[in-house]
């Protein structure tokens, strides 16, 4: 076992340990049953809901006793009903467009992290829609604006071009919607912080601002009104995922949110208040799950950081600001997974790769995601 | 260009002392790695402009790199030696912009899964370093002292609980002239004690009334510098084919100069300041990230005898843009966030503190301001204690320094 796996197990257990005191989780031991057993019992019209957050939290500010406070919904009315992994890894780099990149194709993505480039990897959306033969509309990403507007489809010569995800850049939209009269939604146009001086030119699949009205049934007054009674990008994010699932509901649904990012300029007020607001939007997204029709009883949610951030410990990096120093504290997160044949209040602390996502979802959804470097995580299905 | 290949003439354009600092060592530096040996330039290059300590620590890796033995220094390289690098690594100007290859090797360690063995090979050198030439104890124990919450009338959630464990918590200090008392002390200190560098003060807003023994910085007295700092970016980032790594490396290249900063007398100084707006991230916008990252540079490059921080208001949180275009309307505060992204900076401060040499004779006071609540650390301290008897700053002062 390598220093950083003897790390990484330690944080993994430490938050074991956190969570079976906060949330009374009891250890999972393998697979409880045949998953060919579990699958068969499953709606064949399953959908999976991901969220992914920029911007890891540190077990101090989450899962550690004196972190609890930030996250009370999450652990009140998440995990006792979800399956937990204390330690999935990343390998990758830790830049925030790149590492939700590699989450996307399953494969470790090396693109420029601050250039507004399309994964080198076919994305789960690609595999999705190929394999199930499945309409763009069935597959949509809503993320900040900033450098995501690639994130639905790659260019990889085998898949790419037509048989990605829509993707919808809320902030991007409420600019839009403004045509210049900013003044009452400053507050939610806010930037992406690892990038806090660049919004790069958008190119891609983007959401129309026409479509608001075609396809989410939302006229921009009444996008308007209620964008003001937001406070937050992410909560703006959340706002017109719900619209999403609602309107159109989709099968395969990817939230990226980023407001926790704000650490990265150094003020940890502001860093924890994004916790508490992520904590609380998770449980939004999981409320609206169970009661939308085209949802409930038949969706798989899966709740992600892309990475975590490094330790106070090392002298190397600032604490909480940033994810530079590569240590095992800013690669070991977390994942929720909870939803229809989940084993519910089990935690997990063998170590998970974040490439396995993509090709547990190919198992939840009946794709192959051939090209991906992980495996599928077999507690889940 | 490969290390072994260097000649003294490429080195024409480093300021003086650095220049003579790496010509006296050429056949050390030709010996090296390349993907160790710019690291090593970047710090040399800044010689001229380095503190005392920093030059003492540079002067000693040098020459215990030059003292070893070739096959001793290829097995003290050797994980560095294993790193496989680019030919647009190799053929880059390294020698003239060591910082910008680090911060390219940087991005090529991550994409080339290198990153880890780097570390690996860091860490091994480091420990070497440290064993051979062990760090010395400064002849006063340090002395550290942070106030928190300027500006804040009440708050009734639990301060300091991350510096508690470690020292002794007050729950009843006499908060009169505490910051006068504070500062007479340090400066007493500073008189009693006076070398270079070796006692400062970093303010979040404007800096009281000091001693001028005390080397001084405070975020109010940066308002011009960060006002040029912003409206250059904004012109870099409107350049077209600007992006954010070349606008970092463009902002890490700025002088005092290029920010119409006039000269102080103390260049070494200038640089410093500049640099807390240059290379830190959200110094130039929050308060308190300038004073917690002020804090961390005073005690990483000069090792202080004595550091006296006092955080205040940072500016409510706004879209970033705006916060880059400073208007003429003074910017609306956030005491209470500043006080809760304060009370963890104290916190930092203290471990960057016990991060130098000698720390197990080192003090350490953090104080509400204005306000009664306080931890004093110290190795006559008796940890993680709690007295509520009423105490003034004199008497908490007395027990550590």
């Amino acid at each position: 076992m390598t220093l950083f796996d003897q790390a990484s197990t330690h944080i993994s257990r430490t938050r074991r340990d956190f969570l079976r005191d906060a949330a009374g989780l009891v250890l999972g031991v393998g697979i409880a049953k045949s998953p060919l057993g579990r699958a068969a019992s499953l709606p064949n019209n399953r959908k999976v809901v991901v969220i992914t957050f920029g911007g890891g939290a540190r077990d101090q500010e989450t899962f550690a006793p004196e972190g609890q406070e930030n996250v009370p919904n999450m652990l009140r009315d998440l995990i006792p009903r979800a399956t937990f992994f204390t330690q999935v890894v990343n390998r990758g780099i830790l830049g925030h467009y790149v590492a939700t990149a590699s989450l996307a194709t399953g494969a470790y993505e090396t693109v420029n992290n601050f250039a507004s480039l399309p994964p080198e990897n076919p994305t789960v959306f690609e595999y999705y829609r190929r394999d199930r033969k499945r309409p763009s509309s069935d597959t949509w990403v809503v993320a900040p604006s900033n450098g995501f507007n690639r994130i639905g489809e790659s260019n990889h010569k085998s898949y790419g071009a037509g048989l990605g995800a829509r993707v919808i850049l809320p902030k991007h939209l409420l600019a839009a919607a403004m045509s210049g009269g900013h003044a009452d939604y400053e507050h939610l146009l806010r930037d992406n912080y690892e990038t806090p001086y660049f919004t790069p030119d958008l190119t891609g699949h983007e959401f129309e601002l026409q479509q608001l009205e075609t396809l989410l049934k939302l006229s921009v007054d009444d996008f308007k009104t209620h964008a003001r009674t937001l406070s937050s990008p992410d909560e703006l994010s959340v706002y017109i995922a719900r619209q999403l699932m609602k309107q159109v509901a989709p099968s395969l649904l990817w939230i990226t949110m980023h407001d926790i990012d704000i650490a990265h300029a150094g003020t940890y007020s502001l860093y924890v208040e994004g916790i508490r607001r992520t904590d609380r939007l998770c449980t939004e997204v999981w409320a609206a799950i169970e009661s939308e029709p085209e949802y409930a009883g038949k969706t798989t949610l899966l709740i992600l950081p892309d990475f975590g951030r490094d330790a106070d410990s090392d002298p190397g990096g600032n604490g909480f600001q940033h994810h530079r120093t590569g240590d095992a504290l800013s690669r070991t997160t977390w994942l929720i997974a909870m939803g229809p044949g989940i084993r519910e209040g089990v935690v997990h602390d063998r170590a998970v790769d974040s490439v396995d996502l993509v090709p547990t979802i190919g198992s939840m959804l009946n794709f192959s995601a051939s090209q991906s470097h992980g495996k599928p995580i077999g507690e889940i299905l | 260009m490969l290390p072994r290949e260097l000649k003294a003439e490429q080195f024409s354009a480093y300021p003086p002392q650095a220049k003579a600092v790496v010509i006296q060592n050429l056949s050390v530096f030709r010996d090296l790695p390349l993907s160790f040996l710019p690291g090593l330039l970047r710090e040399a290059i800044e010689y001229d402009y380095k503190f005392p300590a920093e030059r003492r620590a540079l002067d000693r890796e040098i020459v215990t790199l030059a003292q070893l033995s070739p096959a001793e220094r290829a097995k003290w390289l050797q994980g560095f030696s294993r790193i496989n690098l680019s030919p647009k690594l190799e053929h880059s100007d390294w020698v003239n912009l060591p910082a910008q290859f680090v911060e390219q090797l940087s991005a090529h360690l991550w994409t080339t899964h290198q990153l880890d063995a780097f570390r690996l090979a860091a860490t091994e050198y480091a420990d070497r370093l440290h064993a051979a030439v062990p760090t010395e104890a400064p002849g006063v124990p340090r002395l550290g002292i942070t106030v928190v919450g300027q500006g804040v009338e009440a708050y009734d959630r639990p301060l300091f609980r991350k510096l508690r464990p470690h020292g002794a918590y007050f729950s009843r200090v006499v908060p009169e002239n505490g910051i006068r008392i504070l500062l007479d002390s340090v400066s007493a200190r500073a008189k009693e004690h006076a070398a270079d560098y070796a006692h400062w003060y970093v303010d979040g807003a404007d800096a009281a009334e000091h001693d001028s023994v005390l080397s001084c910085v405070s975020y109010n007295a940066l308002e011009p510098v960060r006002t040029a700092l912003l409206r250059n970016m904004r012109s870099e980032i409107e350049r077209p084919g600007m992006g954010p790594e070349m606008l970092r490396t463009m902002m890490a290249s700025w002088r005092p100069e290029d920010l119409g900063v006039k000269s102080s007398g103390d260049p070494v100084l200038d640089r410093f300041k500049v640099k807390l707006l240059t290379e830190g991230s959200g110094t130039q916008i929050f308060s308190t990230s300038f004073t917690q990252w002020a804090a961390r540079e005073v005690l990483r490059r000069t090792e202080p005898t004595t550091l006296f921080v006092r955080f205040a208001p940072r500016q409510r949180q706004k879209p970033m843009n705006e916060m880059l275009a400073p208007g003429t309307e003074r910017p609306e505060l956030d005491p209470v966030g500043s006080l809760v992204d304060a009370d963890m900076g104290a916190y930092y401060n203290w471990l960057n503190q016990q991060r130098l040499p000698g720390a197990e004779k080192g003090s350490f006071l953090a104080w509400f301001e204005g306000h009664n609540s306080a931890v004093v650390i110290g190795p006559t301290v008796p940890r993680d204690t709690e007295s509520n008897d009423p105490v003034d700053m004199k008497q908490l002062l007395s027990w550590i320094v």
